[in-house]
């Protein structure tokens, strides 16, 4: 009589890796595979020619590139920084907007903020070249009012660079923005009102604070992005200013080094680890799961 | 926190006072008209179903919402419109609101540290209202570490801290389980008694207010029904609703047939006439509509169909269905008309209690019936229920 009971309970504890075993082979096969490819890349040697990888275990191709490059390094974090506190800037306001007096029509203008992001990426930066390009409308109009010198201009620039950068990442600070805002207790408001708290004492002590772990979700989810793109940089920034993800492109499809491309890769995804951890233990890892 | 403020005034002065205030909501009348008077000191409950505007009531007090007209004087000052953050008014709200990001300590020093208190009052203060709501030692914890009951006592903590001339609580209980509710009311009375703040408490449960209130307010559809001290207003229900809506009623339609000294006769509509004392009947106009009440537990029952020989008011039935509840019974009893009454008789082994079927005559004395003016808008069960 007994019997069932264990054989039975041994099938419902099975049950839940039985289920994620089509997206865990999934992220085995896509995912893990190809990440540990290119990390052993970074120890091989390969050959320009041929590209043909050979197993050389050279631990110097990482040190190398990354003192070869640390300018590119510099001026990707600077630019995916600045791009990222822009976007902060002109969001936040937006998400809060939003969240707090969009009633009814919320979803309305949360699609309304991401209608130009369903154009495709390249299309959308290569409008922005349009737009920013020396007889395009921004520049026209300044130069015909005698804002800006005639010789002004802005495209190959890394001002050029950080405004597309801008532009193409604003969701991802905006979204992540909106959902803190979004999920702040109305109530708490009123009582922090009970308690003698002015409408802007409320704003700093209580919807700031509530919204913090909302700001570094969308700071990462912005920063890592746009830190390793190169779409940008090669569609609006010049052949100055390079940034770091043109360059392992470059070594990958241009100059066939492979191992330093997939080193250049592979520091790229431990500072982005190491974002993610710091938020992890500064804000916990709970809350990670609720936005990213 | 025990000593009194130097803000607090005499026992009995008005405390806070609503003026003909009305509230709408996109033409949807919330609170009609309503006039109401709390004194310093008091422990005042406003009682109601959900949708009979006692919460919208207490939102205009604390300032979250705007009468549509009328007056609201706190504490001698007009504060009709003056925001929240200016009124010396806390509230404990129905879902605690308890600020998610900080801990105990600094929840509770919140309104302190607003109004610039120095920091050492701040820790006296705050560790003082711990002491009082029973949770000395918390000031570290998270307040989602803490259970319902706590998070409770520290949004009470929270708002008392402050010493406001007036406390509004917003059916704190309602997350509470029913003992640890039953607890909480003698607690909140003990609090409020030691603390001497007024107490504007706002609920659905009638028990909840009947134990802890000085004075209450039953509110139906934005106005109030009746008014008085929990007493009063169970014995001498004013309206149809609250003979009703505060514990149970015997209510039998009739007609006011005379008036003979100090009694009036009304005569049901299921054929016999009983007796109401002239100063609890409404009206006296013959023939005017009328509803005559009897609580159940003020009913006696006498098995056998014979009738005592002592007055009152008597009525002859059947027991329909006989429950036996543990400190009592539960009688259903038809009476002739098919309408009926309910009986209930405490255990206290006197006699033998009829059973179902039993032919039984009822009576009760005649102070103990009331008469109330027929509802205009039907009581829906929904009201009753909630």
């Amino acid at each position: 009589m007994s019997s069932p009971r264990p054989h039975g309970a041994r099938r419902k504890g099975l049950a839940p890796y039985l289920l994620s075993l089509p997206a865990g082979l999934w992220l085995l096969l896509l995912f893990v595979v190809p990440l540990l490819i290119m990390l052993s890349i970074t120890l091989k040697t390969c050959s320009p020619a041929s590209g043909a990888c050979v197993m050389t275990w050279q631990w110097g191709e990482l040190p190398r590139v990354v003192n070869q490059y640390r300018s590119q390094f510099v001026t990707s974090l600077v630019f995916a920084f600045v791009a990222t506190l822009v976007d902060l800037v002109i969001s936040f306001p937006i998400a809060y907007w939003i969240a707090f007096y969009g009633g009814r029509r919320k979803n309305f203008f949360l699609i309304m903020l991401l209608v130009p992001f369903f154009v495709s990426f390249i299309i959308r930066t290569l409008v922005w070249q349009f737009i920013l390009s020396n007889n395009g409308v921004v520049l026209s109009f300044l130069r015909g009012n005698h804002l800006v010198p005639s010789s002004f201009h802005v495209l190959g620039t890394g001002l050029a660079v950080v405004a597309g950068l801008a532009y193409n990442y604003l969701p991802f600070t905006a979204l992540p923005l909106y959902v803190a805002l979004e999920r702040i207790d109305r109530r708490v408001l009123n009582a922090a009102n009970d308690l003698y708290a002015t409408r802007r004492v409320t704003f700093l002590r209580v919807i700031l604070p509530l919204a913090i772990p909302g700001v570094f979700a969308a700071f990462l989810l912005t920063f890592i992005p746009a830190f390793g793109d190169y779409v940008n940089q090669e569609i609006l920034g010049g052949t100055a200013n390079t940034m770091i993800g043109t360059v392992i492109q470059n070594l990958f499809l241009i100059d066939s080094d492979y191992a330093g491309g997939a080193s250049l890769s592979a520091v790229l995804l431990v500072i982005s680890l190491l974002g993610i951890w710091l938020y992890a233990r500064l804000l916990g890892s709970r809350t990670i799961e609720e936005y990213l | 926190m025990s000593e009194p403020s130097s803000t607090s005034s005499t026992p009995g002065s008005v405390n806070v006072s609503l003026s003909d205030v009305t509230k709408s909501f996109e033409g949807v009348v919330a609170v009609d008209h309503l006039n109401l008077t709390v004194n310093d000191g008091e422990f005042f409950s406003l009682l109601g179903p959900s949708g009979c505007g006692k919460t919208t009531t207490l939102r205009m007090i604390g300032g979250f919402e705007e009468p549509t007209s009328g007056r609201i004087v706190l504490g001698g000052r007009d504060v009709t419109y003056t925001a929240p953050y200016h009124r010396d008014v806390n509230t404990v709200f129905q879902s605690y609101a308890l600020f998610p990001h900080l801990d105990v300590y600094e929840n509770v020093a919140f309104g302190l540290r607003r109004k610039k208190v120095a920091k050492s009052d701040v820790r006296a203060k705050v560790g003082a209202i711990l002491e009082i709501v029973d949770l000395p030692g918390y000031e570290k914890r998270r307040v989602n570490q803490l259970s319902g009951g706590q998070q409770q006592r520290i949004a009470l903590a929270r708002a008392l801290v402050n010493e406001p001339a007036l406390l509004l609580l917003d059916e704190p209980m309602s997350a509470l389980d029913a003992k640890l509710r039953h607890q909480m009311q003698i607690e909140l009375k003990s609090i409020q008694s030691r603390v001497g703040i007024t107490f504007l408490y706002v609920t659905h449960d009638q028990e909840e207010a009947m134990t802890m209130s000085d004075r209450l307010v039953v509110m139906r559809q934005g106005k109030i029904e009746g008014i008085g001290s929990p007493q009063d207003v169970y014995d001498n229900p004013a309206t149809e609703f609250v003979a009703t809506f505060l514990g149970a009623s015997n209510l039998l339609s009739g007609r006011v047939a005379g008036q003979l000294g100090d009694m009036t006769t009304v005569t049901l509509d299921i054929g016999a006439t009983l007796e109401v004392p002239t100063s609890r009947i409404p009206t006296s106009t013959v023939g005017s509509a009328i509803k005559v009440g009897v609580r159940p537990e003020k009913i006696r029952i006498h098995a056998g169909g014979t009738a005592p020989s002592s007055g009152g008011n008597t009525l002859r039935g059947r027991v329909r269905v006989s429950t036996f509840t543990g400190v009592g019974n539960q009688y259903l009893v038809e009476t002739s008309a098919g309408e009926d009454i309910t009986v209930y008789a405490q255990n206290i082994g006197e006699e033998l209690a009829p059973r179902s079927g039993e032919e039984v005559v009822l009576s009760w004395p005649t102070e103990h019936t009331f008469a109330v003016r027929p509802a205009e808008n039907q009581i829906s069960s929904d009201e009753l229920t909630s």
